[in-house]
């Protein structure tokens, strides 16, 4: 217990340079796991919305379907397996068919996916309660991206055009019967929402549809699935997964920076230490301290430093944090356009993976930096330290 | 006899090289120190002094010869069985004191018997003892920028006796001190010899530590020029 001790006393007898380093390096600490925070909070936000939205528990893709080939759409269409119908009587699936069609808003033409889907479906955040009116022949769901895009308001009628499985054009006037809120850009920009059986007969695909989405939590049929591909999470949040990771990258930067800077400062501390205090380990020697001894005694003394600074940041962090996540970060409108389902709010995610794994991070970071220039040490003789010079 | 020395040297030599120079700083220095010797290395800059007190001291090793202390080849130890006999059977006394500034001043003299691994109730009282031997029983707390220069010498020889150790290795220990001060760390000192039959060897040229020791040991160029008896009215440590 010589050398913990020994060390904590020297470092708090250091006074104004221990805390101006300890001040320093718990920034890091707090912006290292502020940061993160918002990353994690961002990627939570983004796949809660998306599983919430769109992708529940999981896909079944109908084989042809491929949302990245606009031209796959024609033939991605089939009817539902027996297992997929069992479930979605059960409450487990939904079905939605999607068809490629094009809406003429203030006399323009414009390309959209007509979406169907059953207006009595609970499995996914989409307000499909509206399209359940009968007083409409074709009533339609839009998100507020699309209704600004298109000029669309509650209660407009748009014609929308398509067609059928055969080929046919068709048309019919569709109702905007509700303007839906949603943080998920993929179930709103370029698409209209209407009644499932309504666009299967219109379409002349009855009892089909191109995707089915599975409720959260729900194991996948292994069999009686042919022609249908089940698509888990992982596949599906891949984009949005790969695009907070090269977010979160991108702000790495920052905090490396910021914990080199505190680094820096430890470094240079233990440098001058080690050049200002050659007489002190003379001493320690003749006391009969050995040379490895006074190696980890200058080590701990800087390693301390991030000790104390995940002390220092917990006292003031851990409120600041605290408080910021409750609160959360207020989004301006045009993060939207980032491709991120967010919402107004981010709410920063603090979990304790990261809050240990931050602290270990900095405390093996600083312990390393606390360490290099003690190897100085090692080659000290106790004669040329009791001189004040280096070996 | 030679079993009754606490420490032995023989043919000791020391060379430094400086660039392609060498400097023999102890020419073939054989010498013997018996328990509780109150012994002055004297002479001038450079005749090698400090060298011999390193060497004792197991700080530094010979180039040739050997030193043996407390019955341990200094030139055969390793660094820990060097570190060892330092923090077992020797205490040091600087010029500059070599107070770690962050301890009070019982912290300071608890040090070396922390490392020995003494208990808490053992150091409380051995370090008490010590302060009260060097009258700073009343400054325990305080740090050494407390202190006067001659305080801090006190606490550097209550941190070199706190353990009893068999020798006390003092360079120049009243270079920084007035003539009062000088006097009274001496006396302390040469009260601590005849109390705790330590061997107190100084390395000095200091007249008024000369005043006090018993035997001179004078070294020109690293060589033993006068090894005498002196201040034969000084109480004899030995009794």
């Amino acid at each position: 217990m010589v050398i913990p001790r020994l060390a904590l006393k020297n470092l708090l007898g250091a006074g104004l340079r221990t805390w101006l380093n300890v001040v320093v390096l718990s920034f890091a600490f707090v912006a290292i796991i502020g940061l993160q925070g918002i990353y994690d909070g961002m990627n939570n936000q983004a796949v809660h919305a998306l599983t919430d939205a769109e992708y529940g528990g999981g896909q079944y893709w109908q084989e042809n379907y491929d949302p990245y080939e606009p031209l796959s759409l024609p033939d991605a269409h089939a009817p539902l397996p027996e297992a997929l119908i069992g479930l979605k009587n059960e409450g487990l699936a939904a079905p939605v068919l999607i068809v490629q069609g094009t809406i003429y808003p203030s006399g323009r033409i414009q390309p959209v996916l007509i979406k169907g889907i059953d207006p009595a479906q609970s499995l996914l955040s989409i307000p499909t309660h509206f399209l359940a009116r009968e007083d409409v022949d074709l009533p339609a769901l839009i998100g507020t991206r699309m209704a600004k895009n298109a000029g669309l308001k509650k209660g407009d009628t748009i014609t929308v055009r398509w067609r059928d499985a055969q080929g046919t054009f068709d048309a019919r006037d569709a109702h905007i019967v509700e303007i839906m809120r949603t943080t998920a850009q993929s179930v709103d920009r370029g698409q209209i929402w209407v009644p499932l059986k309504k666009i299967q007969k219109l379409a002349r695909m009855p009892n089909e549809a191109s995707l089915v989405v599975l409720a959260q939590d729900t194991e996948p049929l292994k069999e009686g699935l042919a022609g249908w591909d089940f698509k888990n999470l992982e596949f599906l949040l891949k984009d949005i997964t790969e695009l907070v990771e090269a977010k979160t990258i991108g702000g790495s930067i920052m905090y490396v920076i910021l914990l080199l800077l505190a680094m820096l400062a430890i470094f240079n501390t233990q440098v001058l230490s080690i050049f200002r205090r050659r007489k002190e380990m003379g001493t320690l020697m003749a006391l009969g301290f050995t040379r490895p001894k006074v190696i980890q005694l200058f080590t701990l003394e800087g390693a301390m430093h991030g000790v104390l600074a995940a002390v220092v940041a917990a006292i003031y962090g851990t409120p600041l944090l605290v408080l910021f996540a409750k609160k959360g970060w207020a989004m301006p409108d045009n993060v939207d356009s980032y491709g991120f389902a967010i919402g107004d709010t981010l709410l920063p995610t603090y979990g304790a993976g990261l809050i240990i794994g931050t602290t270990v991070l900095v405390l093996v970071v600083t312990t390393i930096v606390s360490f290099l220039p003690t190897r100085k040490i090692a080659k000290l003789k106790p004669t040329d330290a009791l001189r004040g010079r280096m070996s | 006899m030679e079993n009754s020395f606490m420490i032995k040297t023989t043919e000791l030599v020391k060379i430094y090289s400086m660039g392609w120079k060498k400097l023999a700083a102890l020419d073939h220095v054989s010498l013997n120190f018996a328990k509780a010797e109150f012994t002055g290395v004297v002479g001038p800059s450079g005749s090698g002094k400090t060298t011999l007190l390193n060497i004792i001291g197991s700080l530094d090793t010979p180039t040739e010869g050997s030193a043996n202390v407390l019955g341990k080849k200094v030139e055969d130890l390793s660094n820990r069985q060097a570190a060892a006999l330092r923090n077992q059977g020797i205490g040091f006394i600087f010029q500059t004191f070599n107070l770690l500034p962050v301890y009070t001043v019982f912290e300071n003299v608890e040090f070396p018997l922390l490392l020995l691994g003494l208990s808490a109730d053992e150091r409380k009282e051995k370090v008490i003892q010590a302060l009260e031997w060097v009258n700073l029983g009343e400054r325990a707390k305080s740090k050494p920028a407390q202190l006067s220069g001659g305080e801090c010498q006190r606490v550097a020889i209550a941190r070199a006796v706190v353990k009893k150790p068999a020798i006390i290795l003092a360079d120049e220990p009243t270079a920084n001190l007035d003539a009062e001060n000088s006097h009274n760390i001496l006396k302390t000192m040469e009260e601590l010899n005849r109390v705790l039959k330590t061997t107190f060897i100084f390395a000095t040229h200091d007249e008024k530590v000369i005043s006090y020791i018993r035997r001179k040991i004078t070294l020109v160029d690293g060589k033993v020029a006068k090894d005498e008896a002196v201040n034969p009215t000084r109480a004899e440590g030995i009794g």
